[in-house]
């Protein structure tokens, strides 16, 4: 297996990581979609996540990785049935998928379709799962998803948002729980993406080269370095990777925990209301990732200061579509936070 | 030795690590000769492949074989193209016409050194690590390779026309294979890391790739050499090959202004890596000759450019950044769907679909009907075969200027804003003073609009003719990647600057028409809003003759300009 670039390594970047980690914290928060120019470690970023995430307990044998700790609603056929013929399930431990959707991917293989093998050499009909079902409690990962054609990214949002696939194939009619967290990457330069598909992403964030040669020398040598010797660079941040592993983890527990003081919800609501952001999806979206974050820095009193991290991420990408205002997104969530009315005493 | 030669040594020394090269100025014999002296120099040059105009993206991703299929019973990959020119090269001939699909698919070739199969039922991936040899055919106007692929590979080297060879000089074959075997052993000195960051900020160029390529690039070229630890001459070749025709301005003059550095030597790198303190001296010398060698080697029309200030403005953006995005009508691919419902059946796709499947259904082998299902059915994905782009033609000469220019930029906006929503593409050209500019070539991309109208200034006489002239060339641009061009001018039509830029109301005027009985001959169409403040004879004169509906809009605001536009797009 090829050997990819350590999360920790990356130089920068640190809206990008943030976002990527709350999701880590919290699924729920429903994806991230990444702009930004060309060479900037969108897909790297991606792509070394599954370093950072503690392996998952699943059961043996079950294509789909079905969670023992869930309750029966949530597994598989497959797994039901073992269940309901008295089988007490062997669970394994495995890594978080991180599963990366090739440009050029036709729906059957997405979707899972019947088996092509077993129905040429033996005439049989068995379903070959997909890239969703692989993807299960994990993350799909779409690098340019403005390439992706139309009736694809209808068929993932669909997915996505009803957390189960449905097959209907060659007579075969099955269902599949598929929960993932969808990663989108693109560069607007190379054509906008549909409002549908930017609202269902949870977070949105921004990257760019960095202007900084200090840093810019540090991120072509990291880079230089890691492509001479993968292994050796890869052990130098072992080390940095566990330790936010550890911090992963040590936030998912602490998730439930957190309490979010009426006030900054307030405030959090304010903010949406100036901005305009359309249906509660943003509202929600906030509140996860305030609680997210406070989870995964550990923030006892969470105060505006948490708002102001994650109002960018969770709310650039909804703003009404002001094709031409000059301000970036980002931009003018910072303007309406400094424009909200002082706070009661939530500060 | 010619840039061209030692390209083509570094390319066959570390083609992978380079990644390849843009080669423009047209499929001619020296393109071919040079693509040879890169694959005949490669350890493996029977690994190398040609990518046909107009692939198919199973052909480059990979797909079901399924003449092998049915043949052996079982399901066979078709590893795509890529995977075949492993450890080789891809020849990519007429790469700026690409669609944006294969642009995509060889991004993520290149990225992950790997072909990613999954489609019509088989599931693989291949090793494809190779380096992808792009010949770019473009005429100067026209859209070149896609930038996210220009981005990908080290080289981006242009043909001077009429070089009888231009390889005559490139290394031998058993010079780069000792460079080849000697490669994993070379280093770079400390400060080059550096340096070469350094020149590309001065350069302006945005794109980290770059520096690293350079230094791969300077690594093969020492290896070349016979050296072990790269030097200066190694590290300003790669620079002068890598950085300098990726340059979008010129290095500011050094020590011209305040005596601390202006800008390029860096501040040694926090002190925390292993510095060398009495170097530093050496290390700006050695940064300033790395800029050096790469503004030596900017290209003569990027260099005219770039001293007129006039590409940096563009946002670092040469013209191919427009040419990944728009529909190129050629390619159609097919989905599943439907037939019943208005798509057009794809019989073959259909068959193919339905032919694996054979056996399964209990059709008769060898022989009898095929059992097609409605799973089956495939139908045409076309890429809007009508896709609009809006030409909006904006005259921004004095008579114009004075009242009128901002209510033409507020009807610009809402267009724009208009085709995004339909995912229409825009394209725009204004005119003043001696002449007409594309200002905005034909895009779907809304930043860079925003980008091209915000600056826009007005001013100076009205070369009409110009103008025409530039409508015609984009509307033949747009028309050849398969879209339908709708004009829109904005002008009250008192042409008086003549193509040669001087002035004279007849000349213009005649100039002016003359243009527009070409343009009525290649089938124009759309509108002529004469926004002056009376309704003016001249343009109307030059509107009948291109046959554009006429409207005076003598006191149009930009939402009445919009509602006009946008019957004339339906309309016409």
């Amino acid at each position: 297996m090829r050997i990819v670039y350590p999360f920790s390594a990356i130089v920068g970047q640190d809206e990008m990581k943030l976002a990527l980690l709350l999701t880590a914290v919290e699924p729920a928060l429903g994806g991230v979609m990444v702009f930004g120019d060309r060479g900037t470690g969108k897909s790297t970023a991606v792509r070394a996540l599954p370093a950072l995430l503690p392996t998952l307990p699943a059961h043996a044998g079950c294509a789909f990785g079905c969670d023992p700790a869930a309750g029966q609603g949530e597994w598989c056929e497959g797994c039901r049935r073992r269940h309901a013929e008295g089988e007490a399930i062997p669970t394994i431990e495995r890594p978080v998928p991180v599963v990366d959707l090739p440009l050029g991917a036709t729906e059957d293989r997405i979707v899972g379709a019947l088996d092509l093998e077993r129905a040429l050499t033996r005439g049989e009909k068995v379903f070959e799962p997909g890239l969703l079902a692989r993807a299960h409690r994990g993350f799909l990962y779409i690098d340019e998803v403005n390439l992706l054609e139309d009736h694809l990214v209808d068929l993932l949002l669909d997915v996505a948002a009803s957390g189960e696939n449905v097959v209907e194939r060659e007579g075969l009619s099955l269902r599949h729980p598929a929960r993932f967290v969808l990663v989108g990457s693109g560069n607007p330069e190379e054509g906008d993406l549909r409002p549908q598909l930017l609202d269902r992403f949870g977070l949105a964030v921004e990257v760019s080269t960095p202007a900084e040669v200090a840093e810019r020398i540090e991120i072509v040598r990291r880079r230089d370095a890691f492509d001479r010797d993968p292994e050796g660079f890869a052990a130098l941040w072992h080390a940095a990777d566990a330790a936010l592993q550890d911090q992963v983890r040590t936030a998912r527990a602490r998730l439930p925990l957190v309490e979010l003081p009426m006030p900054l919800l307030e405030r959090a609501s304010a903010l949406c209301v100036a901005l305009g952001t359309d249906g509660l999806r943003g509202e929600l979206t906030l509140f996860r990732a305030m609680r997210a974050l406070a989870a995964l820095d550990g923030i006892a009193e969470p105060d505006d200061a948490l708002l102001a991290r994650v109002a960018p991420l969770a709310l650039r990408h909804r703003l009404r579509r002001d094709p031409l205002d000059e301000a970036t997104a980002g931009a003018r969530v910072g303007r309406a936070l400094a424009t909200l009315p002082a706070p009661t005493a939530a500060a | 030795m010619t840039s061209l030669g030692l390209a083509a040594g570094l390319l066959a020394v570390d083609p992978v690590g380079l990644g390849g090269a843009v080669l423009r100025g047209g499929h001619t014999p020296a393109a071919r000769a040079w693509v040879h002296a890169v694959t005949s120099r490669l350890a493996a040059p029977h690994r190398v492949r040609r990518v046909p105009p107009g692939i198919a993206a199973e052909r480059l991703g990979g797909g079901l074989d399924l003449s092998a299929t049915l043949v052996t019973g079982r399901p066979v990959l078709e590893p795509g193209l890529p995977a075949l020119a492993h450890e080789g090269a891809l020849v990519i001939p007429m790469a700026e016409r690409l669609s944006t699909e294969a642009v995509g698919l060889l991004t993520q070739v290149m990225d992950t050194r790997s072909v990613r199969t999954e489609r019509d039922g088989v599931s693989a991936v291949r090793p494809a690590a190779c380096a992808l040899l792009l010949l770019d055919e473009a005429e100067p106007d026209e859209p070149s390779v896609a930038a996210s692929l220009a981005d990908r590979v080290a080289f981006d080297l242009r043909l001077p026309p009429g070089a009888a060879d231009p390889v005559a000089d490139a290394p031998s074959i058993g010079e780069v294979a000792a460079a080849r075997e000697r490669l994993p052993g070379v280093h770079l000195p400390p400060d080059a890391v550096s340096a070469l960051v350094a020149a590309a900020a001065s350069l302006g160029v945005a794109s980290l790739r770059a520096a690293s390529f350079a230094m791969r690039a300077a690594r093969a070229h020492a290896a070349l050499a016979g050296r072990d630890l790269a030097n200066g001459d190694d590290l300003a070749a790669a620079a002068a090959l890598v950085l300098g025709p990726r340059a979008t301005r010129l290095p500011l003059p050094p020590e011209d202004e305040a005596p601390p550095p202006p800008e390029p030597p860096p501040p040694s790198s926090e002190s925390d890596q292993a510095a060398e303190p009495p170097g530093a001296e050496e290390e700006r010398e050695l940064a300033e000759r790395v800029v050096d060698a790469a503004t030596a080697a900017i290209p003569p029309d990027l260099l005219a450019l770039l001293a007129a200030g006039a590409a940096g403005a563009r946002g670092g953006g040469r013209q191919g950044d427009a040419s990944t995005e728009g529909p190129r009508g050629r390619r159609v691919g097919t989905r599943r769907g439907d037939p019943r419902r208005g798509a057009r059946l794809d019989l073959l796709a259909t068959i193919r679909a339905a032919v694996p499947w054979q056996r399964l259904r209990g059709a008769a082998p060898g022989g009898g009907a095929l059992a097609v299902r409605p799973d089956d059915f495939r139908i045409q994905r076309r890429w809007r075969p009508s896709a609009t782009t809006t030409i909006l033609v904006v005259d921004a000469s004095g008579s114009t200027a004075l009242n009128r220019l901002n209510e033409a930029k507020g009807a610009a906006e809402q267009l724009l804003a208009a085709s995004y929503v339909r995912r229409d593409a825009v394209a725009m050209v204004t005119f003043r003073g001696a002449g007409a500019e594309v200002v905005l070539p034909p895009t779907r991309a809304l930043a860079r609009a925003k980008r091209a109208l915000a600056g826009l200034p007005g001013g100076g006489g009205t070369p009409l003719a110009a103008a025409l002239d530039c409508i015609a060339e984009v509307q033949r641009q747009v028309r050849r990647a398969g879209g339908r061009p709708v004009v829109l001018i904005l002008s009250d039509g008192r042409a008086n600057v003549t193509r040669a830029g001087t002035g004279g109301r007849p000349v213009a005027h005649a100039e002016a028409l003359g243009v527009a009985r070409r343009l009525r001959a290649d089938r124009v169409e759309g509108a002529w809003l004469d926004i002056g403040p009376r309704p003016s004879a001249v343009a109307q004169e030059i509107a009948d003759t291109m046959g554009l509906r006429y409207l005076p809009l003598p006191i149009a605001d930009a939402a009445a300009i919009t509602r006009v536009a946008t019957l004339a797009r339906d309309a016409a």
